[in-house]
C-alpha cells in the first residue's frame, strides 16, 4: 500500500455543504424546456437511488450502491470522460457497471487543471483521482467499523461490498453511504498497489457510446433553450484587414432577423492571456431566430473593410509576458517561403552548442544537407466553433465546447463587467479539439452578444468562418546537416529551424546528447496570420523532418535505420553529451519502443512489394515508435499497415488508448500527405472541405496495430504523442516505395520541378 | 415562409419555414432532432447524412421544398432502441473518439448495407469516402461495417 497525504487538492475532498444533504445533482440539461426526468439520459440501464450521498467533489454514492463519478476535464475525443472515472472507480473498489459518469462543471475550488491540453489530463489528475476513490473507500470502511464496532483495518472492500469476515458482517456501499458522509476526511490515505488495479489497465467502452450512436444531444451545437436566439458573425476576409463600416438595412429586413451590430471583443488595455487572443477583435454580428436565417442574412450584409496598421499584442502565457507583433499588409504563401529561406541563412540564434561543430564540419569528408518544410494547417474540428450563453444583469451562464474553461472565465467576466463568481461555465462533449478550442474567443463573443440582446444566445460559426479565423498550425522550415568522416562516422550534427511565427526546434531533444559536436539554431518570422497550438505543437513538424533526415543519414552510413538510432541512444544513455539534465528524454525508454516495434513489426523480414519506413519520437513525456508499410498500386502509394510501439507509462484503458494511437497515425499521414492552407493577399485560399483536403476512408491505412510497453510508471501523455512521428515513417516508406525522398508537406504536392 | 408536411422517422411533421431551408436545419432548429450534425454546409463531409427513402443523402444540401412525399430517416429513427446492427457493431468495436461525425457515418453505412448486405472492403471504402472523420477512426468504422454485415447475414 502507498500512503499518500490528502493535502494536495484537499478542497475536493471536503464535503460541499450545499450538496451534502443528498439529493440528485444533475448536470446541465440540453433541453431546458423539458424538465429533466430523473436523468433519463444517464440512467440507461441503472436503477436510480432514492437518495444520493456526496462523499467528495468527485463522487456521490446512492443508497442502492450506484455511484456517480464526476469527470472534471473537457472531453474532446481523448476519452477522459471514461478513463478519468475509471481511476476513481478502481481506488473506490466499485463494480464499473454500477458507475454513472457526469461531466463536472468548471470549479476551480474543487478541481485542478480542468484543461484539455498538453496531453496532461490523466497525468495531472492521476493522484487526485486515485485519492478521491481511496478517500471514499476509507470513509466507507470507517463507517462500517463504527456500525459493527470492529476495527476498520479488518474490513475489506471489494466490488462495492464491505465485509468483516470475523463477525460475519457485510454491507453494500449504499447502506454505509449516509454514515460515510459523517466520517472525517482522513489526513492521509492508503492507495492500492498498482498490481491490485482491477479497472485501470482493462478496456472499458466509451461511457457516451450509446448516446453517440443514437444521436442524443451531447455536443455544444446541440444545446437548445426556450427563447434562445441564434447568432452568426462576419469577420474580416483577410488577415491585415479590419472593419471600417457596414450597412445592414437589407439584412435587418430578412425573416427572423432580430438585430445586426458590431462588437469589439476586448478593450485595448485588457490584460490578455495567450488563449484569449483573437485575430479579429471587431466583428459584425447577426442575431435571429434560426441558424439558417442568420447564415442567409450574413450574405446580405454590405461591409467595408480597411487595412489594419502594425500592431503589437502584449499577452501573458502562464505568467510570462509575451510580445506578439502583427505587421500590417496582406501576406502571400510565395513570399512566406522566400522569407523562410532568406532568414534561415542570416537570422538564426544558437539554442544549443556541444563540442566544436564548426571544426567538425570543416574537417568533414562528406556533408549531408537537407531542408524540410510544412504549410499552415487549420484544426478543422468536425464540430465548428460554437457556444451558448445566457447573460442576465448579475449572472452569466455559459455552456459549450471549450478546452480551457478555467482560462477563459476571467476574460468572459471582464468583458461582461461581472465578478468571477457570477460566471458559470459548463462543458459539453466536444466534436474535436486538436488545440483549436484552447482559444476561446467565441465564448467571450457569445457572452457579449447575449448581454446585449438580454436573451439566451447560441453562436454558430459556419465552416468557412471556422477555417478562415486563424489560430493555425504555423508554417515551419528546417535544414539539417550532418558531417561524416572518411569512414562514414558521424562527427557533427547541425539543425537550423524556424517558422512563421515560431520555431519548431526542441534543441535538447534527441539526437542532442548523442553527438559530440552538435549545433541547434532557430529563427522566427513575424506575421499577422494568427497561429496557435495544434496537436503536439512544433513536434508535429520537427519529428517528421528529423526522423526523415536520420533515415537518409543511416542510408549514407550504410546502417539499418533502427540500429543507427539505437547506437545513438546507447551513447546518450551511457555517456551523454552535456549534463544528463540537459537532455530532455530518457534514452532507455526511447530505445525500448524502437526495440518493441522492431520485434512486433518483424523488422528485417521484408515481404516482396512492401516498402517500410520507421520513425520514433518523444513528446508529452511519452515515447512512440512506428513502422509504416506501403504497397504501390500503380502510381499510388497505399499504406497497408502501421505497427506502433508506445511507452506512456501505465495505460488506463488499453482499447481506448489504441484508438488514439490509430487516430494519431491516420491524422499524421493525412496532414503530411494531403493537407495545407495557403494564402493570397492575406486570405486563406481554402475555406471549406472542397478545397481543403483532409484524409478520407480510402486513404487511411488498411490496418494499425498498437503495442504498449508494460510499465509501472505513472501515466504520461497519450493524445498527442502518436501523431508527430508517423510523418517520418511515411516519408521513409515513400522513399523505399518510390525512390524519391519527400521533404515538403503536403507530400502530394511535393513534385520534382518540371524539366524544359 | 411556407408550410411543409414531412414524413420523418415514420411520423408526420409539419413545419413552417422558408422553402430554401435545408432539411439539416429543419431537423435541428425546428424539430429539435439534433442527432444530424452540421459539418461543412456544402455536402463535402457527410456529418449531416440522413436517408431519403433508402438513399443516404447530405441534408445540408437538401432544401425542405425538394423532399415532397419521400420518407426521411435520421439517426434518431434508425432503430427504436438503438439496436440496429450497425449501431450495435459501432458499440462493440467502440468506434468513436470525439463522436461528432459518427451519426453521419452510421447513416451512410446503414444505407450501404441495405442495398449491398455483404460489401467488399473496396465497396465499403467507396461508400464511406464522403464521410470525414477528423479523429481518424476509419479502420474501426470499416471493422464495424463488416461486423454489422456479418451479424445481419
Amino acid at each position: 500500500m502507498t500512503l499518500i497525504k490528502t493535502q494536495i487538492g484537499r478542497r475536493a475532498f471536503i464535503k460541499n455543504t450545499s450538496l451534502a444533504g443528498g439529493g440528485l445533482v444533475l448536470g446541465f440539461s440540453f433541453f431546458n424546456a423539458c424538465k429533466p426526468k430523473v436523468a433519463e439520459a444517464i440512467a440507461m440501464e441503472l436503477e436510480m437511488p432514492e437518495e444520493w450521498y456526496e462523499i467528495n467533489g468527485y463522487l456521490k454514492i446512492g443508497d442502492n450502491g450506484v455511484v456517480t463519478i464526476l469527470s472534471p476535464n473537457p472531453e474532446i475525443g481523448q476519452n477522459v470522460r471514461t478513463s478519468m472515472p475509471m481511476i476513481v472507480a478502481d481506488e473506490l473498489e466499485i463494480d464499473w457497471k454500477n458507475v454513472i459518469v457526469e461531466q463536472a462543471p468548471l470549479n476551480t475550488n474543487l478541481y485542478s487543471w480542468q484543461v484539455a491540453g498538453g496531453s496532461r489530463s490523466i497525468s495531472s489528475s492521476w493522484q487526485n483521482l486515485r485519492m478521491a476513490g481511496a478517500t471514499a473507500r476509507h470513509m466507507l470502511k470507517e463507517a462500517a467499523a463504527q456500525a459493527w464496532q470492529v476495527p476498520a483495518s479488518e474490513i475489506t472492500a471489494i466490488a462495492g461490498v464491505l465485509t468483516h469476515e470475523a463477525s460475519g458482517n457485510s454491507a453494500g456501499y449504499g447502506e454505509m453511504a449516509s454514515a460515510a458522509t459523517q466520517i472525517e476526511v482522513p489526513e492521509e490515505v492508503e492507495l492500492k498497489e498498482k498490481s491490485e488495479f482491477s479497472i485501470i489497465g482493462t478496456s472499458r467502452k466509451n461511457v457516451d457510446g450509446k448516446k453517440i450512436v443514437t444521436g442524443k444531444p451531447l455536443f455544444g451545437i446541440d444545446v437548445q433553450r426556450e427563447g434562445m436566439l441564434m447568432a452568426a458573425l462576419v469577420h474580416p476576409p483577410a488577415f491585415g484587414k479590419r472593419l471600417k463600416s457596414f450597412d445592414a438595412e437589407e439584412a435587418k429586413q430578412m425573416p427572423g432577423i432580430r438585430d445586426v451590430f458590431s462588437i469589439k471583443l476586448y478593450d485595448d488595455d485588457f490584460d490578455k492571456m495567450a488563449f484569449h487572443f483573437t485575430a479579429f477583435n471587431e466583428v459584425v454580428v447577426v442575431v435571429g431566430e434560426t441558424t439558417w436565417q442568420v447564415f442567409q442574412a450574413k450574405k446580405a450584409l454590405n461591409i467595408e473593410w480597411e487595412d489594419a496598421p502594425d500592431t503589437v499584442q502584449n499577452l501573458t502565457l502562464f505568467g510570462n509576458a509575451m510580445e506578439v507583433k502583427h505587421p500590417a499588409g496582406m501576406e502571400n504563401s510565395d513570399s512566406h517561403t522566400a522569407k523562410l529561406k532568406e532568414l534561415i541563412e542570416k537570422n538564426t540564434k544558437v539554442s544549443r552548442r556541444d563540442g566544436n561543430p564548426e571544426e567538425a564540419f570543416k574537417n568533414a569528408d562528406k556533408i549531408i544537407e537537407r531542408s524540410y518544410s510544412c504549410p499552415f494547417l487549420a484544426h478543422n474540428t468536425m464540430e465548428p466553433m460554437n457556444f451558448f450563453a445566457n447573460v442576465t444583469e448579475d449572472h452569466a451562464e455559459l455552456l459549450g465546447p471549450t478546452q480551457t474553461p478555467e482560462w477563459m472565465e476571467p476574460a468572459v467576466a471582464e468583458r461582461l463587467g461581472l465578478p468571477l463568481e457570477k460566471v458559470d461555465i459548463q462543458m459539453t462533449r466536444q466534436g474535436g479539439g486538436f488545440g483549436r478550442r484552447l482559444y476561446g474567443h467565441f465564448m467571450v463573443e457569445v457572452a457579449a452578444i447575449s448581454q446585449r440582446m438580454k436573451a439566451p444566445v447560441k453562436l454558430m460559426y459556419t465552416r468557412e468562418d471556422d477555417m478562415s479565423q486563424g489560430i493555425y498550425r504555423p508554417s515551419y522550415y528546417a535544414t539539417y546537416r550532418a558531417a561524416l568522416d572518411a569512414d562514414n562516422n558521424l562527427i557533427g550534427f547541425h539543425v537550423k529551424a524556424g517558422g512563421i511565427p515560431e520555431s519548431p526546434l526542441f534543441a535538447n531533444r534527441f539526437p542532442a546528447g548523442a553527438i559530440d559536436n552538435y549545433l541547434a539554431e532557430d529563427f522566427t518570422v513575424d506575421t499577422n496570420i494568427t497561429t496557435g497550438a495544434f496537436r503536439a505543437p512544433r513536434s508535429n513538424f520537427i519529428a517528421g523532418a528529423e526522423q526523415s533526415f536520420l533515415d537518409e543519414l543511416a542510408e549514407v552510413m550504410g546502417k539499418d535505420p533502427i540500429d543507427f538510432r539505437l547506437e545513438l541512444l546507447k551513447r546518450a544513455e551511457e555517456n551523454p553529451v552535456g549534463s544528463p539534465e540537459s537532455n530532455d528524454y530518457e534514452a532507455s525508454r526511447y530505445a525500448g519502443v524502437l526495440e518493441l516495434v522492431r520485434e512486433k513489426a518483424n523488422w528485417g523480414q521484408n515481404e516482396a512489394g512492401v516498402s517500410r519506413g520507421v520513425s520514433a519520437y518523444f513528446c508529452h513525456q511519452s515515447y512512440v515508435a512506428q513502422v509504416l508499410d506501403i504497397v504501390m498500386e500503380g502510381d499510388t502509394p497505399v499504406v497497408q499497415k502501421v505497427t506502433a510501439a508506445i511507452d506512456c507509462g501505465i495505460v488506463i484503458n488499453p482499447d481506448a488508448a489504441s484508438n488514439l494511437s490509430e487516430g494519431g497515425a491516420v491524422d499524421g499521414i493525412g496532414h503530411a500527405m494531403y493537407s495545407g492552407l495557403s494564402f493570397k493577399d492575406g486570405a486563406p485560399e481554402q475555406t471549406n472541405f472542397d478545397r481543403y483536403r483532409l484524409i478520407r476512408h480510402r486513404e487511411a491505412p488498411k490496418a494499425i496495430e498498437t503495442h504498449f510497453v508494460k510499465s509501472d510508471i505513472d501515466p504520461t501523455g497519450m493524445g498527442e504523442p502518436p501523431f508527430p512521428p508517423i510523418m517520418g515513417a511515411l516519408a521513409n516508406a515513400l522513399y523505399k516505395a518510390t525512390g524519391r525522398r519527400y521533404y515538403h508537406q503536403p507530400f502530394i504536392l511535393d513534385k520534382p520541378p518540371l524539366v524544359g | 415562409m411556407a408550410t411543409f408536411n414531412l414524413k420523418i422517422n415514420g411520423k408526420s411533421q409539419t413545419v413552417d419555414v422558408d422553402a430554401t431551408t435545408p432539411i439539416l436545419w429543419v431537423l435541428r432548429d425546428h424539430l429539435q432532432m439534433v442527432g444530424t450534425k452540421f459539418g461543412c454546409g456544402i455536402a463535402q463531409c457527410g456529418a449531416c447524412t440522413v436517408h431519403l427513402g433508402d438513399n443516404a443523402v447530405r441534408s445540408c444540401q437538401l432544401p425542405v421544398s425538394a423532399v415532397g412525399e419521400q420518407e426521411i430517416t435520421t439517426i434518431e429513427g434508425l432503430s427504436e432502441h438503438g439496436d440496429h446492427p450497425v449501431q450495435k457493431a459501432w458499440l462493440e468495436v467502440d468506434v468513436p473518439q470525439c463522436g461528432y461525425c459518427q451519426a453521419g457515418q452510421i447513416m451512410t453505412a446503414s444505407a450501404l448495407l441495405k442495398r449491398n448486405p455483404s460489401p467488399t472492403d473496396d465497396e465499403i471504402e467507396t461508400a464511406m469516402n464522403g464521410n470525414i472523420c477528423r479523429c481518424g477512426t476509419y479502420i474501426r468504422i470499416k471493422k464495424a461495417v463488416k461486423m454489422a454485415a456479418e451479424n445481419n447475414s
